[in-house]
């Protein structure tokens, strides 16, 4: 006999099947073998591959953030990316939250969090969460290797449903790479971005994109909507982890970044090449070579047979990245090395982001741009309304230093500290003001003597004498000749080993950046002093040893790159012993240096 | 052992890849003695894809005002140059380009159309091309995982290839059950899919198993009129195929050329049937009626404004310039019979001059 019945669990009223008398032994051993024979259909290979797939979920899932404005309206998702805090999102994401935000992760706790840096161009956004040193963190992985068709899951907050801070996964597969989604204006492009049909929903933005081994391939950022509503209709677009790898030691500066333009313009011409289309005489392109009709072969070591293609490129580099350029003419080839240029000036950038270190922020976003799911219009539940202490927590408000054109300033200043105290590691020079006396060989042949003083500097190169009077401004001295300035540039270079960043000029922390005649990526300070229009100092970021100088003098010319290494003890300071250097991307001289020593300070004239 | 695992982990459990009997010990045991820490690179569908982006193509016509999207998706499906799409506004117009996978470009025939089926064949200077054959397969059911490939938001450009996405089929179903709800002609079985394949410019792609062997055609957007939510689904191949057979081989009168054909002395005309057109103004305007004659044949057969005139003796004739040709071929003396699109409806009325 067998009755049903009715019973119920935390109040809702469930119908059952209970079995009663002798029958019960009968039940038991049905649904026992039931169980049993269930059990055997599932191969352990799926069971340990589900168990597989709740690990991977859960150990991405423990890094992604559900971000929340202040004032309790507003926010969207992010992800962890290193050990101490610093966290992936997007620009259009913080931008109503202004520098400060609370963050709610998957161990059910809530993170204070202050903006780093911005690139509006990009919709990236660089926080930090405080209060550990052991956040779980996403791996950055190379989306180069990302395929149409590969299994990939999104972690985030979407319609802003974490508000028990557990993020919400959504799974499916990459349904297009190397995507070109046109920018609003000139901010929030979209650049060889991946597409996915994963539920990307508004409250998703920022949040990462995983792959399915959980390694992180792509922050969410965009939808494709128009008539549908701003929900998923399966094509959600993730900005690509080389983008951001390329942007993140940049956004770490604190600063606002920019994204880059080559000072030309391609368009298909009518037998589907890519050609040149318009080029400004300004740029290093057209200072390289490139002209009006040029086909583009090659564009940072890929392939351009389409204008997205070549935007795809362009997309992914900051400003000032040195990048190869192939180009055609007449039936022939040129590679180049070109420096690209800002797509906007620094007052342009601020003025189109309008105040994102304010103070205040916006108690609800603005109106959404289309095609960004961001903080829904309409919230199906209503956001935590999160206490907020005015002003900032203490230990918030040391972390945020506002400055126009920086999202945050004290993340510039740290690492300038940083830097500077291993680079003084090397040899604290500020005892060491007297003459700098180099002699030595050119490994093109000849004798060499350079005495770098306060100033002037004095120097004898075998194609002849070479001076630069400190004391006038340095913009047109060139000497000598055909290197950009190499003297100049070694004046500066003495000039921060002895003053340091804060007394050299005006300085700033760039951020991780390349150089064209080394592999790999160098902390990168650039000071301005006189009137030579930028001097980047070059250190590795392992050491803080001072090993490059990039110098522009003036528009006019190009840079006098020089590279040193064969460092070698003089007094408990490191000397570098070979100079390199380049102008114009042709080497200008190799300078082997066979004795250095410092003389007294010399006398000032009265 | 490797591919194995990965269907298992996030993929397809499909009918095909549950193991054999001899198989699964094997499997059983290597599975306690592996377990893998993360996945092999390969474990997706990208090969799949690789193999069936060659045969998409992106089809660009009329269109680019009012919410009309200019573009719309397209399937090789003859290595004579063959292109199976839907048959929409998209191809009114002489200026048909398709492009392939590989960014070329071509000026694409219209060949033939299937009103009922709202399909069309159109024809592209290609051969030695990879393309999607129809051979019979297992009938797809609800729960079989499906890739479907389209052009959706016309995301893809030049050579980029077509986007993809995934799911299950949740249902096949008749249309024509929600008759009313759903503003189309085509009222047959169709499957119901849980992937959103219903958006601008998607219509025309292909629905494919996890093989990437093809079992139906994106249909075109359709929202319920009731309560506004879009329907994804495709029209099962195995419902087309008759018909692209016969728009393929010319078995159909709708694309036969007019060379053996010759004009009576008196030919029928719009006049004659007692209906006008709407002004031709365009390369392709669509054979509109603008206006019915009292007391004519065409008001006793009740052919009404605003009735859009498909084909005449099941041949394609739905612009003005089309279907005065066409009548021309036809003696007065004859009946005709227009097919015409009233709302949602196709409708057969034969028409004889007195």
């Amino acid at each position: 006999m067998i009755q049903a019945h009715c019973w119920t669990v935390n109040g809702r009223r469930r119908r059952a099947v209970r079995p009663r008398g002798a029958s019960l032994l009968a039940v038991c051993l049905v649904i026992a073998s039931s169980i049993t024979a269930f059990a055997t259909e599932i191969p352990p290979l799926v069971r340990n591959a589900e168990q597989e797939r709740i690990r991977v979920i859960a150990k991405a899932k423990a890094t992604a953030v559900c971000i929340f404005a202040r004032g309790g309206h507003g926010g969207g998702s992010g992800v962890l990316i290193s050990p101490d805090g610093f966290a992936l999102t997007n620009y259009h994401v913080v931008k109503p939250a202004g520098n400060y935000m609370k963050c709610g992760m998957d161990d059910g706790k809530l993170y204070d969090a202050v903006l780093v840096g911005l690139d509006p161009t990009g919709d990236v956004a660089l926080i930090k969460l405080l209060g550990r040193n052991d956040f779980p963190h996403a791996i950055l992985t190379d989306s180069n290797r990302v395929c149409s068709g590969d299994w990939c899951f999104a972690v985030g907050n979407p319609f802003l449903l974490a508000t028990d801070f557990h993020p919400t996964v959504t799974y499916g597969i990459v349904s297009g790479v190397h995507r070109y989604q046109p920018p609003a204006g000139t901010l929030l492009e979209y650049t060889d971005c991946i597409q996915t049909d994963a539920s990307i929903n508004p409250g998703n933005s920022g949040g990462p994109l995983f792959n399915a081994a959980g390694d992180l391939i792509g922050v969410n950022g965009r939808g494709s909507f128009e008539k549908r509503g701003r929900v998923n209709v399966g094509v959600g677009y993730a900005i690509s982890s080389n983008q951001l790898r390329n942007f993140l030691g940049y956004l770490k500066s604190g600063r606002i970044v920019d994204h880059a333009t080559l000072g030309a313009t391609v368009a298909t011409s009518d037998d589907g090449r890519v050609v040149v289309s318009n080029i400004l005489d300004s740029s290093n392109a057209y200072r390289r070579g490139l002209r009006y009709g040029d086909e583009i072969v090659a564009f940072s070591g890929r392939p351009i047979s389409s204008v997205n293609e070549f935007k795809n490129v362009l997309g992914i580099y900051p400003r000032g990245w040195n990048v190869s350029l192939k180009y055609r003419r007449d039936g022939q080839d040129f590679t180049i090395v070109v420096r690209l240029m800002g797509v906007h000036s620094r007052r342009e950038l601020l003025s189109k982001i309008q105040g994102p270190t304010a103070e205040k922020p916006e108690p609800s976003p603005k109106k959404p741009k289309p095609n960004q799911p961001d903080a829904p219009k309409r919230q199906p539940r209503p956001a935590p309304q999160i206490p907020l202490p005015q002003p900032l927590p203490p230990e918030v408000t040391k972390l945020v230093q506002p400055r126009e054109g920086y999202a945050n300033y004290f993340f510039n200043q740290e690492n300038q500290k940083r830097i500077w105290a291993a680079t003084v590691q090397h040899g604290d020079f500020s005892k060491s003001k007297g003459q700098w006396l180099f002699s030595g060989v050119l490994t093109a042949g000849g004798n060499f003597q350079i005495a770098l003083e306060d100033s002037r500097i004095l120097a004898q190169f075998p194609s002849g004498p070479a001076v630069v009077d400190t004391t006038l401004d340095l913009d047109q001295q060139t000497d000598p000749e055909g290197s950009g300035g190499l003297l100049a540039a070694l004046h500066l270079w003495r000039r921060l080993l002895t003053l340091g960043p804060d007394e050299f000029g005006e300085m700033f922390y760039l951020g991780t950046a390349p150089t064209p005649s080394q592999p790999g990526l160098f902390d990168v300070l650039v000071g301005t002093y006189n009137v030579v229009q930028e001097t980047r100092f070059l250190f590795e970021t392992t050491s803080g040893k001072l090993v490059g100088m990039e110098m522009a003098l003036n528009d006019d010319i190009d840079r006098c790159d020089i590279m040193f290494s064969k460092f070698k003890a003089y007094k408990g300071l490191q000397i570098p012993h070979k100079i390199d250097v380049r102008h114009g991307n042709q080497q200008f001289a190799t300078i082997e240096v066979s004795n250095f020593e410092i003389k007294t300070p010399t006398a000032k004239k009265p | 052992m490797s591919r194995r695992f990965a269907l298992a982990l996030f993929g397809p459990h499909a009918r095909s890849s549950e193991p054999t009997a001899v198989a699964l010990p094997a499997m059983l045991l290597l599975s306690y003695l592996w377990v893998p820490s993360d996945l092999p690179a390969d474990d997706s569908y990208a090969q799949t894809i690789s193999a069936v982006q060659p045969k998409m193509v992106k089809i660009y016509g009329a269109g680019g005002i009012r919410g009309l999207e200019a573009y719309q998706s397209g399937l090789i499906i003859s290595d004579q140059g063959h292109v199976l799409t839907v048959w929409s506004y998209v191809l009114d117009t002489e200026d048909v380009v398709v492009v392939l996978n590989d960014g070329r470009r071509f000026q694409s025939q219209l060949i033939g159309a299937d009103p009922r089926l709202g399909i069309a064949i159109l024809r592209i200077e290609l051969t030695e091309t990879p393309y999607f054959t129809r051979q019979a397969s297992a009938e797809p059911e609800p729960g079989d995982r499906i890739l479907a490939f389209s052009n959706l938001y016309g995301v893809a450009t030049g050579n980029e290839p077509a986007s993809v996405l995934h799911g299950t089929i949740a249902a096949r179903t008749q249309l024509a059950a929600r008759r009313g709800a759903f503003k189309t002609t085509y009222k047959g079985p169709v499957f119901i899919l849980d992937a959103m394949t219903n958006n601008p410019g998607a219509a025309g792609g292909a629905l494919t198993d996890r093989q990437g062997n093809l079992i139906g055609l994106l249909g075109k957007e359709l929202r319920n009129a009731e309560n506004e939510i879009w329907l994804n689904y495709a029209i099962p191949i195995a419902v087309l195929a008759n018909s692209i057979d016969d728009l393929i081989a010319g078995r159909t009168p709708s694309q036969a050329g007019n060379a053996d054909r010759q004009k009576p002395a008196q030919a029928l005309n719009p006049t004659l049937l007692g209906f006008v057109l709407i002004p031709d103004v365009l390369d392709k305007t669509p054979a509109f009626v603008d206006n019915v004659r009292k007391g004519s044949v065409a008001e006793k057969m009740q052919l009404q404004p605003d009735d859009l005139i498909l084909f005449a003796n099941e041949r394609i004739a739905s612009t003005c310039k089309q279907l005065v040709e066409e009548l021309s071929f036809i003696d007065r003396i004859d009946p005709v019979t227009l097919t015409i699109q009233r709302g949602q409806n196709l409708i057969d009325i034969t028409l004889q001059v007195p």
